[in-house]
């Protein structure tokens, strides 16, 4: 059998195909950064997230429950990550006192505006849940908290129907930016989302966000808001800071929904 | 890839009839082609393929340590391991230490300062560390890696494409044939015109390893990690041992399909280049073929 292909494509020869292809592949590169670079494209880009959220929110039902572990399975070291003490000396000050009077004021779109304090969040009822919390850099811990539902106190505040978004005031800072994380009312309403303040049964480490943090068990490490001082009912996220939903959003284009 | 030397062309009926349908106007013109599903899925799966392992390298700077179980942080140990200093950096699998040399964890960038991500910008999209946007290629592209597969899974069973070119008979499975393939492979020939197959018993299994295999279990432990997907499906990181070890599942499957890719070019390289490129691009039409005496 003679099969004659060379004459078919003379002009093509090995070394040309390979050639081409790291030419191919350097071209790739280079136009993948510069279509990073690009808000259009990066516009593109995101609307695989706008179909990630779509589409998990139809396959996990609205109260769909985050995995609960065993005792056995708390990380001996819960990680701290981003503000590891929050800068502002108003914070060093209350932190010396034991955060005696700490202040959480909730508010917006609420019929009644709530203004207590870390004493009297702690006497209301308490929910402890054994979850694995998931950084967006890849690593995960478990650890075991105990906190108030966050339901509990949208109840208390009820919210307005114009109410869409709620929004975390954090007391640190990074870079010099306050921090702040939002989420909707699937989440708010969520039954594993709470306003924790122990950690392993103590009350929760400065670096994990003394004195009250907001866990949002289906989501990315991000959202979980720490050094929680106001949360504020809003019906746009438009006017809050960088206008998209949170600090890292903000600065670093990170994804408001961090459930992938 | 697929190997022209594999049709036999004997002028007689044989099981690969479909695969060229024969010509009117010369006995010795055939067509022979990839079909068109095969041929645009092979390359919009290789260049996703591409994309979403060089979004998923940032993605990996970021945390380069990966875990055995649920759980898995800077303060648990880790199985595997980018550890990188302002001096030098290695690369830890188990207990053994690999020095790096200039490309992992600590490498120079353009501009000739030292770097010390785990992966080096030649090889992460973007080419310069933004978690940001390096999830944000891996999760938009992996939308197209996995519906294309989906839908080649399906073109496949129903066109006979999976029943034509990689059902392994009893025959390829009878070990004189698998070492026989083995032993042509190592001595380079890739020819074997007395099969009459399409593929030989070695390319049907690496096939099916990738294609029924290894590309599902990359989007099952790409789902596996997300902590959304936990609560609706919480078996599906469980099954791979908790969600850090869907991770780590996750990029040796990675780095095993990055293999399979360069053997694969490479044998293609070796064999056939532009008559295979043309082949699985446009199809190969009219080749003229002297049936053998």
């Amino acid at each position: 059998m003679n099969r004659n292909t060379k004459a078919s494509a003379p002009q093509i020869t090995r070394r040309a195909l390979l050639g081409s292809a790291a030419i191919g592949v350097g071209a790739l590169l280079s136009g993948c950064d510069q279509l990073s670079g690009n808000s259009t494209f990066r516009e593109i880009l995101r609307s695989g997230e706008d179909a990630n959220f779509a589409v998990q929110r139809s396959l996990a039902s609205r109260k769909a429950l985050a995995t609960e572990f065993p005792e056995s399975a708390i990380s001996d070291i819960f990680p701290a990550n981003g503000t590891r003490y929050p800068p502002l000396p108003a914070y060093s000050a209350i932190a010396e006192r034991g955060f005696a009077g700490w202040p959480l004021l909730v508010d917006g779109l609420v019929e009644n505006q709530l203004e207590l304090n870390l004493e009297q969040v702690r006497q209301m009822p308490a929910q402890t849940q054994i979850t694995r919390h998931d950084c967006v850099e890849g690593w995960s811990a478990i650890g075991k908290w105990t906190g108030v539902r966050l339901s509990h106190l949208l109840d208390m505040a009820k919210l307005k129907k114009s109410a869409r978004y709620l929004v975390f005031h954090c007391a640190d800072t990074l870079g010099g930016i306050p921090y702040y994380e939002s989420i909707d009312l699937i989440d708010a309403f969520h039954p594993q989302t709470i306003i924790a303040w122990n950690l392993n049964d103590e009350p929760l480490p400065i670096g994990n966000g003394a004195p009250l943090r907001l866990r949002v068990e289906r989501q990315l490490g991000y959202k979980h808001a720490k050094y929680l001082v106001r949360i504020e009912a809003v019906d746009s996220l438009k006017r809050i800071y960088g206008g998209k939903g949170g600090y890292w959003e903000d600065v670093a284009d990170y994804e408001w929904y961090g459930g992938i | 890839m697929w190997c022209r030397n594999n049709l036999a062309i004997t002028g007689e009926k044989t099981s690969i009839d479909t695969f060229m349908p024969k010509t009117q106007t010369a006995p010795q013109s055939v067509t022979l082609r990839h079909g068109w599903l095969t041929r645009l899925w092979h390359w919009l799966n290789a260049l996703c393929l591409i994309i979403l392992l060089m979004s998923g390298l940032t993605i990996f700077n970021a945390h380069p340590r990966l875990y055995w179980g649920d759980s898995g942080n800077v303060h648990e140990p880790a199985w595997a391991a980018v550890a990188s200093g302002p001096d030098n950096a290695y690369v830890r699998i188990g207990t053994t230490i690999i020095p790096s040399t200039g490309v992992i964890g600590h490498w120079r960038d353009d501009a000739g300062r030292v770097q010390n991500w785990a992966f080096p910008s030649w090889a992460t999209i973007p080419g310069y560390y933004d978690l940001a946007a390096g999830r944000r290629w891996h999760l938009f592209v992996a939308w197209f890696f996995s519906i294309g597969l989906a839908l080649y899974m399906l073109g496949a069973l129903f066109n006979g494409h999976i029943k034509r070119g990689l059902h392994m008979g009893r025959k390829d499975w009878h070990p004189r044939t698998l070492w026989s393939s083995v032993k042509r492979h190592a001595k380079g020939q890739f020819t074997h015109e007395e099969s009459g197959q399409i593929y030989n018993p070695l390319q049907k299994l690496s096939y099916i390893a990738i294609i029924f295999i290894a590309l599902p279990l990359m989007i099952a432990t790409g789902l596996a990690m997300s902590p959304q997907l936990n609560a609706a499906w919480g078996w599906l990181p469980e099954i791979f041992g908790g969600r850090q070890s869907a991770r780590s599942v996750h990029f040796i499957t990675a780095f095993s399909l990055t293999a399979f890719t360069i053997l694969h070019v490479v044998l293609v390289l070796v064999s056939r280049p532009i008559w295979l490129m043309k082949a699985m691009t446009f199809g190969v039409k009219r080749q003229n073929i002297e049936a053998a005496p």
